[in-house]
């Protein structure tokens, strides 16, 4: 398969973090081209809509309308910022880091890029605070932007001002959703809040504020040098550009591949990834991350796209393809995905507070081959008292999403644990069940 | 207790470190965070009350809400811990590829009973963590803040024996 790529074309150079290699590598003209006069704020907002550029965080929220709704500061002058979403914790998930750790200074183009457009002088860099790598690649980068004069006051000798501040996290998969993000970069404890009011609104210390991934951000200089058309040359119709994808699990050679949009998961899987390990079959698949739905074997014919995935019952979601063989259980992998969800929510709505603590415990329970088969439709009903936007976050979307799908997908296997009394798969090994998880955060 | 700096506990390098951090943000509890990183990668590897104490009176915050803030947070300690600490990913990527294994292993080479343990002679402590974003690279552990990826039983036990 042979289409044009960006995304990663830089990181196979040698020293491709430093500002030389992406100075030599062309990099920094795109914002050339916008400070020399080459575009106004609203023309740049204008061609990342053009472009179809939809947000790489999860959630698919077109870029260039995400950053219309940033106030005309003519009108509302109040300080402004921009938070870069660098929180990566979605299981499955590690493409950001790939760019930030390899390809630093794309990130600072897009970010300043960015700021111009929606006439931010601020910007923070949320980073997860165990991506040590990562973050000290950014920072280093800053430095050499700033001592260039790229970051900081009048850049490029125009009248753009920008500063790129680095904040580490400290853990928690909640600060990755963009109004726990914001408390936590304010100081305080990632409880998410309520919306409205939208963070365009009244986002960090109650200023307008836009939040993108880092990926999302990435794309940004491409746009403005090659234009929307090139863009929407790739990927699909509602769904333009490349992606990276990250396929991990079963499969021979796990890694993070660059692809259009609309690929389908069954070429990512077989000519990227070498297909499933061990000459085994595909048993299931979550498509992009613990939150998408779990998904039969059958279904591997399905277009890597937002709306594709969205139409079979799951999501697009970070674009992390997880794969299990035909001889792991799918029980299993909800009891692992619904621990994680259990400890992370911050406990504000009860809904996903009881709500994950109770699908951790049944979906334990029927993997120890202790469950009943009324736990199956329990299950189900939990998962509606969750979502759709029954509680102040998505967190608890996420739980419920992969929990209808297992119980849409693979009630059999459920049902034969029951039947059974325990997992008819042989374990890999024995876990601790629940409550050895310690306290909630 | 001569000046400001030593009645806040809090060392002088410190301090002028986070004045600089402070800077960074419209509110001073914004640096709230990256302050305790440092406090605990200084201070001995976790926070202790007296060093969230100290940290109160920096952000000019009431010790409770540092320490509701500190503990928030799972990469924040709040006892103790050995002098390496070991997190072993046991989320979906890595347990698919034997994490468990992973985390018997580190617990059998460091001596530590169980995960979240620390061993009798204070080296380790071996803890259950969630993803930690390099899931193609699974099963893999963080030592010390450094990750160790693709790891077979056999590395884990190289690894560990000779970080001891
Ligand atoms: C529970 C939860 C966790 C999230 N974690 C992340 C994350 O780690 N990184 C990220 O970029 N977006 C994450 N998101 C999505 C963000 O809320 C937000 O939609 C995104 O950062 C917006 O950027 P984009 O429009 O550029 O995609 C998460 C959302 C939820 C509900
Ligand atoms: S949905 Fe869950 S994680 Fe989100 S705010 Fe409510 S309790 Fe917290
Ligand atoms: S699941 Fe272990 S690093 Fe992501």
């Amino acid at each position: 398969m042979s289409y044009p790529t960006y995304l990663l074309d830089r990181t196979g150079l040698e020293d491709s973090h430093t500002l030389d290699v992406y100075r030599a590598a062309g990099g920094y003209t795109a914002l050339k081209t916008i400070l020399s006069g080459g575009h106004s704020p609203a023309q740049v907002i204008d061609m990342v809509k053009d472009s179809g550029l939809r947000g790489r965080g999860g959630a698919g929220f077109p870029t260039g309308l995400k950053w219309s709704f940033m106030p005309d500061p003519s009108k509302d002058p109040r300080e402004r910022y921009l938070a870069v979403n660098a929180d990566e914790s979605e299981p499955g998930t590690c493409k950001d880091r790939i760019l930030m750790q390899e390809d630093p200074h794309g990130l600072i183009e897009g970010i300043l890029i960015a700021c111009y457009a929606m006439r931010v002088r601020t910007a923070y860099v949320y980073v997860r605070g165990e991506f040590r790598l990562p973050y000290d690649r950014v920072a280093a980068a800053i430095e050499e932007a700033r001592a260039a004069g790229l970051i900081g006051e009048k850049i490029m000798g125009s009248a753009f001002s920008c500063d790129i501040w680095m904040h580490k996290g400290a853990g928690a998969y909640i600060c990755g959703e963009e109004t726990g993000l914001m408390e936590s970069l304010e100081g305080k404890r990632g409880h998410p809040r309520p919306k409205p009011p939208f963070p365009a609104g009244a986002g960090l210390w109650g200023q307008p504020t836009t939040v993108n991934n880092v990926e999302t951000l990435f794309n940004a200089p491409f746009i403005v040098n090659r234009g929307a058309d090139w863009y929407k040359s790739m990927g699909t119709a509602k769904s333009p550009g490349n992606v990276l994808v990250g396929i991990s699990g079963h499969v021979e050679k796990p890694g993070v591949y660059e692809v259009p949009l609309g690929t389908s998961a069954k070429e990512i899987l077989e000519d990227f990834a070498g297909g499933i390990w061990k000459g085994r079959k595909l048993k299931a698949w979550y498509p992009g991350g613990s939150s998408t739905g779990l998904l039969p074997a059958s279904m591997i014919d399905l277009a890597m796209d937002h709306d594709s995935l969205k139409e079979a019952g799951s999501m697009l979601g970070t674009g992390a393809m997880v794969m299990l063989d035909d001889t792991a259980c799918a029980v299993e992998s909800m009891a692992v995905i619904s621990r994680f969800y259990d400890h992370e929510s911050c406990g504000q709505c009860s809904q996903c507070r009881e709500g994950t603590q109770w699908l951790h415990q049944i979906f334990e329970r029927i993997e120890a081959g202790d469950g009943r088969m009324e736990d199956i439709d329990l299950l189900s009903s939990l998962a509606h008292g969750m979502a759709p936007g029954k509680t102040i976050c998505a967190l608890a979307d996420a739980a419920a999403i992969p929990t209808h799908a297992i119980v849409k997908h693979f009630r059999v296997e459920l049902e034969e644990h029951v039947r059974l009394g325990g997992c008819p798969m042989k374990r890999t090994s024995e876990r601790e069940t629940v409550g050895a998880m310690g306290t909630r955060a | 207790m001569t000046n400001d700096t030593e009645q806040r506990g809090l060392p002088a390098a410190l301090v002028t470190e986070f004045e600089e951090l402070v800077a960074h943000y419209p509110e001073r509890r914004a640096a709230l965070i990256p302050a305790l990183h440092r406090c605990q990668e200084e201070l001995g590897g976790w926070l202790a009350p007296e060093t969230l104490e100290a940290c109160a009176e920096f952000f000019e915050l009431e010790p409770v809400e540092v320490f509701g803030v500190a503990s928030f947070y799972p990469m924040f300690h709040l006892r103790p811990v050995g002098k390496h600490v070991v997190g072993v990913c046991h989320n979906i990527s890595c347990m698919l590829r034997g994490a468990e294994d992973v985390l018997a292993k580190a617990c059998e080479v460091t001596g530590c009973e169980r995960p979240g343990a620390t061993s009798e002679d204070g080296a380790f402590t071996v803890l259950r963590v969630e993803c930690q974003g390099t899931c193609t690279n699974a099963p893999m552990f963080d030592l010390d803040g450094t990750y160790h990826e693709n790891l077979t039983l056999d590395d884990v036990e190289r690894i560990l024996g000779g970080a001891r």
